[in-house]
C-alpha cells in the first residue's frame, strides 16, 4: 500500500510547493514573499521526512532538523529587518 | 510489517500532505496578507506534524524501539511557527499593507 501512497503524497507535496512558489513570484509585498519562503522551508521538511520513509533510512531527520533551525533564524532575521531596518541593534 | 500498521502510516501520510496542500492553496488564493498568514502557519505546521507521526509509527514498527528525535522536529516547529507569524504580522502592520474590505480592524487608525 505504501508503494502507491508515497508517490501520491510526493505529487501532492509538489503541487503545494508549486502554489507556494507562485505566491513567492507573484506576492505583491515583501511580507508575502517572506511568508512564502517560510512555507517553502516547512514543506521541504515534510518532503524530507517523506523521503526518509520512502528510502527506509532515518538519516534524513538530522537534515530536516537543521533546515527547521536555519529556516526559523532566516525568517526572524528578515522580518526583523523589515520591522526595524536593522537586524542586530 | 502488519498491514494495519502500513494502513495507519498511509493514513497519516495522506492526512499530512493534504493539510500541507490546503495551507498552500490558502496561501495562493486568499485576498490579503493577514488572511494569507492563516494558511501556512496553522495548516502546513499540522501537515508536518502528520508526516512526523507517520514516520514515528513506521520506524517504531521496525523493531528497534521508538526513537523520539523525529518528535523534536514537530516540537521545534510548533514552538517557532507562532513566533515567526507574530513577527511577520508586526512587520506587515508597520508597513500598512493593503487590506481587503472584509478584514476588520485598522489598528493604525486608532
Amino acid at each position: 500500500m505504501l508503494a502507491y501512497v508515497i508517490p501520491l503524497c510526493l505529487a501532492i507535496m509538489g503541487l503545494a510547493l508549486m502554489l507556494t512558489l507562485a505566491r513567492l513570484i507573484k506576492g505583491p509585498d515583501m511580507p508575502d514573499r517572506i511568508l512564502a519562503l517560510d512555507t517553502l522551508y516547512i514543506n521541504a521538511i515534510a518532503l524530507l521526512v517523506l523521503f526518509g520513509i520512502w528510502l527506509g533510512s532515518d538519516l534524513y531527520f538530522e537534515a530536516a532538523l537543521l533546515i527547521a533551525v536555519m529556516g526559523f533564524i532566516g525568517t526572524v532575521a528578515v522580518a526583523k529587518y523589515l520591522l526595524r531596518g536593522d537586524i542586530i541593534e | 510489517m502488519h498491514s494495519w500498521i502500513e494502513a495507519l502510516v498511509a493514513l497519516f501520510l495522506l492526512l499530512g500532505s493534504l493539510f500541507a496542500l490546503v495551507g498552500a492553496i490558502g496561501l495562493y488564493r486568499l485576498p490579503d496578507f493577514f488572511m494569507r498568514l492563516h494558511g501556512p502557519t496553522k495548516s502546513t505546521t499540522l501537515g508536518v506534524g502528520g508526516m512526523v507521526i507517520a514516520s514515528l509509527i513506521y520506524f517504531g514498527s521496525r523493531g528497534d524501539g521508538i526513537s523520539l528525535h523525529e518528535l523534536l522536529i514537530t516540537l521545534f516547529l510548533f514552538i517557532t511557527a507562532p513566533v515567526s507569524a507574530h513577527m511577520l504580522a508586526k512587520a506587515a502592520l508597520q508597513q500598512k499593507l493593503r487590506l481587503s474590505d472584509k478584514t476588520r480592524g485598522r489598528p493604525w487608525e486608532q
